[in-house]
């Protein structure tokens, strides 16, 4: 039987490797948006645990708006990566700091 | 009589501006026309005003005619406080405006500043008037300053000869510091009688003539005594009293017309006005009227002997007026108000006749000022002799000419002031030794320009013409009041009451009083032949006759053996290059310092630029936290939210303590 707890550390050390995806990736933007679904998955796994350990449909039902949402977000997300790569010939992280002060 | 007053002040005015504005409209003719009609009401209202008030007797006008502003408790305005010695004041000064104001048609003929000529000296005319008339100290700090006013504009009236620029910038400058003490005393009279108006001040004299100021720590002054000097100073700077006379010899850059209204009859006497009027404030301070007698002694005194070297005809006259500006406040001094305002009365007329006729041998020697080139006018000029003749004998104090009277008064009223100090017998002595260098300067001019040998060159000898009406109507109209006007008034004004209620005097210090009473007759016959005065400018005459009449050649031979005398004289004691070599550099040293420290480092780098430099200087430091990173966003958010969490779970107090 999977308690729990053990869901939880999986989904804590999902969102975890996510973050640090975000933070050590230098090189490509699209590992990024990968980081971010993964991270929202991670959460979605937090809110499947719970509402199964605690019968509660609502957490499941949360779930695929999250989904849905993400799903959305994905498309916008690689939409715009196309056009700043059409723009900058590059999507390398390390060359997209026009928001330097 | 309000209405009158009223249109005495404002009908030179209007004629000022007509000519100013319009000038181009209404041409030459017209300047001259409308300013003179304007002075001519003004004279003819102010005899009016005399007769009123001086022969009908009628009770002092003082009311206020306008309200410039009101602050609690102190109110700024206009009015009139008509008297016995305004009323003096106002014809005096009308009348020579209105001689000079004719005189200036011929003497600034073919001048391209003509309109311009007009409007300034009917506005100088509504300045003066401003000035005696007025019944509280702003409006006499009005026209106090703008009589300054004018007298720059006219000393620099030839705005392309730079000695002129010069010589108004020195003229202006140094009536500052002399008006730096003047508002130093206006400003203490606002701050202990609490108003401005003159009787209000007047009446409240007893109240605060006890009390005392600290200047300086430690050092109590009498109230008094530094409302008085302050004023005096203001006094000393527009009636050129040493040290603050450097400005009047130059101001004889200006055209003759100017130096004989302003700079001889009526603006360099109100520092004597505003002293008489004064007179229940200066009379509280034994102090203040010894250092008024000092100071005008020493003018009297070093000022005639700077006259004994000049030979530019305009500049003698100049240093005479200086020294006679001495006498007027040596009397102030004395307590003789009466005595010293009579001076003022004679003096304006004879010096005003003595600068237009300077004027008149100016224009007959094509402008050419230098007595050198002089000599035996007197056959070619004979108006111009005749009344320059009188005015030099009025200037002298010869016995039946009117400047005999005031100056004897003058002398006798020092000789008996109450003041007991050093001061007093050694104001005496000094005027009596004026009165023959007076007699010894006048009459060298007067003999070198008009009598001995003709020094002018041949083409100016051929052109020698007496000048034209406008130029000796004026002098003749002059001579008249020179002569006659002190036998007229010296029974009143110094031995009578012609001043009761306008010129008080502490019964301590009466002087004028104390003397015998005179008419002119017995003035006359007490004077001849025996009196100190007379025998002095008798000496006087007779030396300057042997020097420059018989023996020509011993003023050169006294020259070269006393040539360090000569050269100080020459060189005015060093007064100028004090001023010009020592003060003012310092002062400009210390604006160059106070601009360099203060203004560019301190307020402009400190306060200014340092304010800004130090917001782009934080700016650009927290600039680089936005790196443009995604991931550095995005880590503070983390941060921030781990920290928020940490908060929100365990609350500060235990996060710190932890840390702690």
């Amino acid at each position: 039987m999977i308690t729990l707890t053990q869901v939880l550390i999986l989904a804590a050390i999902m969102f975890s490797i996510s973050v640090a995806g975000i933070f050590l990736n230098r090189k490509n933007l699209i590992i990024l948006l990968m980081s971010i679904e993964l991270m929202l998955l991670s959460v979605n796994i937090n809110f499947i645990a719970f509402s199964y350990y605690m019968d509660d449909l609502a957490g499941q039902i949360f779930v695929f708006f999250i989904l849905t949402v993400a799903a959305a977000e994905a498309a916008i997300g690689l939409a715009i990566l196309v056009v700043l790569f059409r723009n900058k010939r590059t999507i390398n992280v390390d060359d997209l700091n026009e928001m330097k002060g | 009589m309000p209405d009158i007053y009223l249109w005495i002040v404002l009908a030179p005015l209007i004629g000022s501006i007509i000519a100013g504005l319009f000038g181009n409209v209404i041409g030459r003719a017209g300047a001259h026309w409308v300013t003179i009609i304007g002075v001519g009401i003004s004279f003819l209202l102010s005899l009016l005003v005399f007769k009123h008030h001086v022969l009908d007797g009628a009770a002092t006008y003082n009311a206020s005619v306008y309200t410039w502003l009101a602050t609690e408790g102190i109110k700024f305005e206009i009015g009139f406080m008509i008297d016995n010695l305004t009323a003096m004041m106002m014809v005096v000064v009308t009348f020579v405006s209105w001689m000079v104001h004719i005189y200036t048609v011929g003497y600034m003929h073919d001048d391209p500043g003509y309109q311009r000529f007009f409007s300034y000296i009917a506005l100088f005319t509504f300045s003066m008037l401003m000035l005696v008339m007025a019944n509280n100290f702003l409006q006499l700090f009005f026209g106090w300053e703008a009589v300054g006013l004018v007298s720059y504009l006219l000393i620099g009236f030839w705005f392309k000869k730079s000695t002129a620029t010069f010589a108004n910038l020195k003229a202006f400058l140094i009536n500052r510091v002399g008006d730096f003490g003047f508002i130093l005393g206006i400003a203490a009279v606002l701050m202990y009688f609490g108003s401005l108006d003159y009787m209000t001040v007047f009446n409240n004299v007893d109240r605060v003539s006890g009390q005392e100021i600290e200047i300086f720590d430690g050092v109590p002054w009498s109230v008094m005594t530094f409302i008085s000097i302050g004023l005096f100073i203001g006094a000393m700077g527009k009636s050129a009293q040493v040290p603050l006379h450097v400005w009047l010899p130059d101001s004889m850059e200006g055209p003759t017309p100017i130096s004989a209204l302003i700079h001889a009859a009526t603006m360099v006497t109100a520092g004597i006005f505003m002293v008489a009027r004064m007179s229940p404030l200066f009379e509280l301070s034994e102090t203040a009227l010894l250092f008024v007698m000092f100071i005008g002694a020493t003018t009297a005194l070093t000022m005639g002997f700077l006259g004994l070297v000049q030979n530019d005809i305009k500049r003698v006259v100049a240093y005479s007026t200086l020294s006679q500006l001495g006498y007027m406040t040596a009397a102030l001094g004395a307590s003789a108000y009466a005595a010293g305002i009579f001076h003022l009365m004679t003096h304006a007329f004879f010096k005003a006749l003595l600068f237009l006729g300077a004027g008149s041998v100016i224009i007959a020697m094509h402008h050419e000022q230098d007595m050198r080139k002089m000599g035996g006018l007197r056959k070619y000029m004979p108006i111009t002799w005749l009344t320059s003749l009188i005015g030099s004998l009025a200037l002298i104090g010869t016995p039946f000419f009117s400047g005999f009277y005031s100056k004897d008064s003058i002398i006798e009223a020092v000789a008996h002031s109450g003041l007991d100090s050093w001061v007093q017998p050694y104001a005496h002595y000094a005027l009596l030794t004026g009165v023959f260098f007076t007699a010894l300067y006048s009459f060298r001019m007067y003999f070198m320009v008009f009598h001995g040998k003709e020094r002018m060159d041949e083409h100016t000898r051929e052109h020698l013409r007496e000048t034209p009406w406008v130029v000796t109507v004026p002098l003749i109209a002059l001579a008249i009041p020179s002569v006659i006007i002190g036998a007229i008034f010296v029974k009143d004004m110094v031995f009578g009451n012609f001043f009761k209620g306008a010129i008080y005097v502490a019964p301590a210090h009466e002087v004028l009083g104390h003397l015998p009473k005179q008419d002119w007759f017995s003035m006359v016959t007490h004077a001849v032949p025996f009196s100190m005065p007379f025998i002095l400018a008798l000496a006087g005459v007779v030396v300057a006759w042997f020097l420059y009449m018989q023996r020509t050649d011993i003023p050169a031979k006294l020259e070269t053996k006393f040539k360090w005398l000569h050269t100080l004289l020459i060189e005015k004691y060093y007064m100028d290059h004090l001023y010009i070599k020592l003060i003012a550099p310092f002062g400009r040293w210390l604006g160059d310092k106070l601009w360099q420290w203060g203004d560019v480092k301190i307020i402009d780098g400190t306060i200014v630029n340092g304010s800004a430099r130090t917001v782009g200087y934080i700016s650009s430091k927290l600039r680089n936290i936005q790196t443009g990173f995604l991931y550095t966003y995005a880590f503070t958010m983390i941060i921030g939210l781990v920290i928020l969490i940490a908060v929100f779970v365990y609350g500060w107090d235990k996060i710190i303590s932890t840390l702690g």
